[in-house]
């Protein structure tokens, strides 16, 4: 059976962690022990053994991982949508129902009896192994293929006349020659489209089929139809002569173990079938084409590369990838040096610094503590924002009350801003903020306007004489005043960061203490809280529940009652 | 075989163990500081109560899966890029956009391998891709990009491996950034007062935060097990959080120089595509790939709730820059805003 080619680099890239991770859950929900319960189940009048039904699926989860049953279900269906379990009943719906519904695990199954494996051995799953499927359903069902089937199923051109009248023909296909209409985009919607491309690498190139966007009908060039066509066509033979034998062995097993075979067959190709455009393009459905493949990673060793690129590489590849080696472990190298050079702080200092940051900032954060009057999100009134403009004439109070967090956050406020220069001035360093400003401007600014934004400052700030002469330090201003026979967009940056602190260290905390500031607190508006249904988003529980309650989620933007809750209204409790 | 920048005695293989054993050297430094967890010091914080955030908005225009979104600094609007020959902006596979700071323009960029400046207008006639201006090039897609502080300077982040800073005018690159060992996933500016530093995150499973002014990297992290898709910086600056596949999200603090937090459950299962923090950092919003949101008490490391709501995997999610809200964008079409 054909295999896809080797990955890119002789390492097959690491199998994305998600699916190592369901299958750790499905192998502990299949222990004897601790796993799920397993006993026969009836469907119709057939004994399945080894069952498991939905609803202790979902017990079990809920038990094992300490979630919500929400939480259970979805990462249940999360499980059946990658084919791990699949439902006995409706498999074409993959979905865990919280009831009597019976599941399988899908299990590694013996070569010899069918080729069907796990899902994260095989994959991608090789374009020859969907065709013999597609190729059994249709001798089982004499050509009835369902819609989204038909597309990746397709009659060669007849080799003899003989042979084509052995063949039973869909009645729906007609596909005898390479003009008929087969190949359409099926309308049936996919159901888990997401989890396909999960195992594409980043984005693959497919049309986007949507959950609830389905595709039109419509036909494709003649051109794709026979690149199919001739691609698949030389094997043709093998794939018939596979489905058969398929067929013969599978007649020889038990009802049910034929029936939870046919099942599990199905589910696997539910999940695994091709996207639809990358069959028309007749491109390999591998992995090559993630974009994350296309990236050579350096860690490749050398052999490797060798092993990938082939014995005759140029000499020119070879020394260019060696030399971009090099210089990957000469830059790591020297970043480890650094950084083992670097002081560190103690983690309990530093961990105690986010307890005070969250704790000054806990009333300042809309999503933590609500906002007043109301988070326009939620009540769609705006008032909260025009209380809060970037330039409104009288601040709030807690909005003043940050200018006092951090000298960075006073300059950030372009009113707190405004209110510092104006007490600036009245102690006569406003030069100072102006030439601050001066220096972002040009460190920020266009590369064009470089030379002659420092030239202006230089004539503003810092030649003798100049109006608005800043006190900087005989070192840094020596410094300077070299550079700027060289001017560059960081020239300034010495001189900015002197003054910067100077402010900081002196002039701000000045600031704090001042009249000016001491009035604007006691100016500042502390906005009325909306008396209508207004809820606060976080309340604290009577007592502590390790269960998440959601409440009944609504896209409309009126806050709902939560059904027991503590009283709402203000919700001081 | 003879290769540049190799001297005498020294071969690959021997750059790779001194490369290694460094990096043991490093983690024990670092190990020696590391006194007490996050969770022990935050023992004694409050805990928070039951959490309730609903989707208050939902934006259904995209014809395909949204992929990135960014706020504009006026709070209220949005842009969004998703994967489909758009009107207004005809460049597929756009991977990556950002709003300028002065909701002027906004920059996107992804297969095309570029990234472009679009001017803003009201105008309804007129045709954005004609005032469209190519800014940055790469080898290789673009991941992610972000103005600087102000219009005129670009950061992008790329699948060729490094980051770069562009001038917006001319396009002229002003500093480039290499080290990382494979594709480039996400970047954010550091909110410090000297705005010279940014982190960027990569299928290396490496954080490396960088200088600005000197292309040089400061300092990296590698406790990954997978890629890091979305990295994000903690309002103080002083440490950043960052979301993988490997279904952890991580803190790091920069002045400790470790990893400090893992956020994680069993239960989890799918990478984490994108974080951002609520406005105080106590609040840790992490869009993943099996369609749910799940916030995080930042502190306690504790998981607060989770959000249903989207039919297919999160690709994105901002807090807005008040922070009375946070955007998630989503593989189904729409983008939902949640307070």
């Amino acid at each position: 059976m054909a295999a896809g080619p080797a990955p890119l680099g002789g390492h097959p890239r690491a199998q994305k962690p998600h699916l190592s991770k369901m299958e750790r859950v499905v192998v502990s929900m299949q222990d004897p022990d601790q796993g799920v319960k397993m006993q026969s189940q009836r469907l119709l009048i057939t004994v399945i053994p080894h069952a498991v039904t939905g609803n202790d699926v979902v017990e079990w989860l809920i038990q094992k991982y300490c979630i919500a049953e929400d939480e259970a279900l979805h990462l249940g269906t999360l499980l059946v949508q990658h084919g791990y379990l699949y439902p006995l009943r409706d498999p074409r719906r993959l979905l865990l129902r919280p009831d009597e519904t019976p599941y399988r695990f899908q299990v590694r199954l013996n070569w010899e009896q069918t080729p069907y494996f796990w899902m994260s051995t095989l994959w991608p799953a090789a374009e020859l192994d969907y065709a013999i499927y597609l190729a059994k359903k249709n001798i089982r069902k004499q050509g009835a293929l369902v819609d989204h089937e038909k597309v990746g199923y397709h009659h060669p051109s007849p080799a003899t006349p003989a042979e084509s009248s052995q063949r039973n023909p869909s009645p729906t296909s007609g596909a005898h020659s390479p003009g008929s209409k087969l190949i359409q985009m099926h309308k049936h919607t996919h159901p888990i489209e997401g989890v396909s491309e999960g195992r594409w690498g980043v984005h693959p190139p497919e049309l986007g089929v949507g959950k609830s966007f389905p595709l039109e009908t419509f036909n494709h060039p003649q051109a794709h139809y026979d690149q199919l066509h001739r691609k698949i066509n030389h094997t043709w033979d093998l794939v018939v002569m596979q489905a058969r034998e398929q067929l013969r062995a599978a007649k020889q097993r038990r009802k049910g173990d034929r029936l939870v075979i046919a099942c599990q067959e199905q589910t696997y190709w539910l999940v695994n079938r091709p996207p639809v455009s990358l069959l028309l393009e007749g491109g390999s459905w591998t992995a090559e084409k993630s974009l994350q493949g296309q990236c050579v990673s350096l860690r490749c060793s050398l052999r490797t590369c060798l092993l990938t690129l082939g014995k005759d590489v140029s000499f020119e590849i070879l020394a260019k990838f060696l030399t971009k080696t090099v210089d990957f472990y000469k830059r790591r190298i020297e970043c480890c040096r650094k950084a083992l050079g670097r002081t560190r702080v103690k983690s309990s200092v530093c961990l105690e610094a986010y307890l005070k940051f969250s704790s000054q900032r806990g009333p300042h954060d809309p999503l933590l503590s609500g906002c007043l009057p109301s988070n326009p999100w939620v009540t769609d009134d705006d008032t909260y924002w025009a209380m809060n403009a970037p330039s409104v004439a009288v601040p709030t109070k807690l909005r003043v009350e940050q200018w006092a967090f951090s000298f960075r956050e006073l300059l950030e406020d372009p009113v707190g801003r405004a209110h510092f220069m104006d007490f600036l001035q009245t102690e006569f360093s406003a030069e100072n903020l102006s030439f601050w400003e001066a220096c972002e401007e040009l460190r920020h600014g266009g590369q064009a306007q470089v030379p002659a934004l420092v030239d202006a400052v230089y004539q503003q700030f810092l030649a003798p004489g100049a109006a608005r002469w800043v006190n900087i330090d005989s070192r840094t201003m020596e410094r300077t005043l070299e550079g700027l026979g060289r001017p560059h967009r960081h020239v300034l940056d010495d001189a900015q960061l002197h003054i910067y602190m100077l402010m900081k260290k002196d002039s701000y905390p000045r600031f704090l203490k001042s009249d000016l500031y001491k009035d604007l607190l006691a100016e500042a508006v502390v906005p009325l809280e909306t008396k209508r249904r207004v809820f606060p988003f976080m309340w604290k529980p009577r007592h502590s529940s390790p269960s998440l309650a959601l409440l009944p989620t609504s896209t409309s933007g009126e806050p709902e009652a939560a059904a027991g809750s503590p009283g709402g209204g203000d919700g001081e409790t | 075989m003879a290769a540049d920048g190799l001297h005498e005695n020294e071969t690959l293989a021997s750059l790779k163990s001194e490369a290694e054993s460094l990096k043991g050297k490093l983690e024990e430094e670092r190990a020696k500081l590391h006194d007490v967890e996050l969770h022990q010091v935050a023992e004694r914080v409050e805990a928070l109560g039951q959490f309730v955030m609903k989707t208050r908005r939902t934006l259904k225009g995209h014809g395909n899966k949204v992929l990135c979104m960014d706020w504009c600094k006026d709070k209220r609007r949005i842009v969004s890029s998703s994967q489909e020959h758009a009107v207004t902006m005809p460049c597929t596979w756009v991977m990556a956009c950002a709003y300028a700071p002065s909701g002027c323009a906004i920059a996107c960029g992804g297969l095309d391998n570029k990234c472009s400046v679009y001017p803003l207008t009201f105008d309804k006639n007129e045709n954005m891709a004609a005032k469209k201006k190519s800014v940055a090039m790469h080898t290789n897609y673009l991941s992610a990009c972000s103005f600087t502080n102000s219009d005129m300077q670009i950061l992008t982040a790329s699948g060729d491996g490094t980051c770069a800073l562009w001038d917006v005018e001319s396009g002229q690159l002003l500093q480039s950034f290499h080290g990382h060992g494979a594709d480039v996933l996400c970047l954010d500016l550091a909110p410090s007062e000297t705005g010279n530093t940014f982190v960027s995150g990569g299928c290396d499973k490496k954080a490396m935060v960088w200088d600005m002014r000197s292309g040089q990297c400061v300092q990296a992290f590698e406790t990954h097990e997978s890629d890091i898709n979305s990295v994000r910086y903690y309002p103080s600056g002083d440490a950043f959080a960052s979301g993988s596949d490997d279904a952890t999200c991580r803190l790091y603090d920069l002045r400790a120089d470790r990893e400090v937090a893992i956020y994680s459950k069993e239960s989890i299962i799918f990478g984490a595509s994108s974080v951002d923090f609520s406005l105080s950092g106590r609040l840790l919003f992490a869009g993943y790939n099996d369609y749910t949101i799940n916030v995080w008490d930042v502190l306690k490391g504790s998981r607060v709730s989770i959000l249903f709501g989207h039919e297919n995997r999160v690709s994105t999610l901002r807090v807005s820059p008040d922070g009375t809200a946070f955007c998630s964008g989503s593989w189904d079409h729409t983008l939902r805003v949640w307070a």
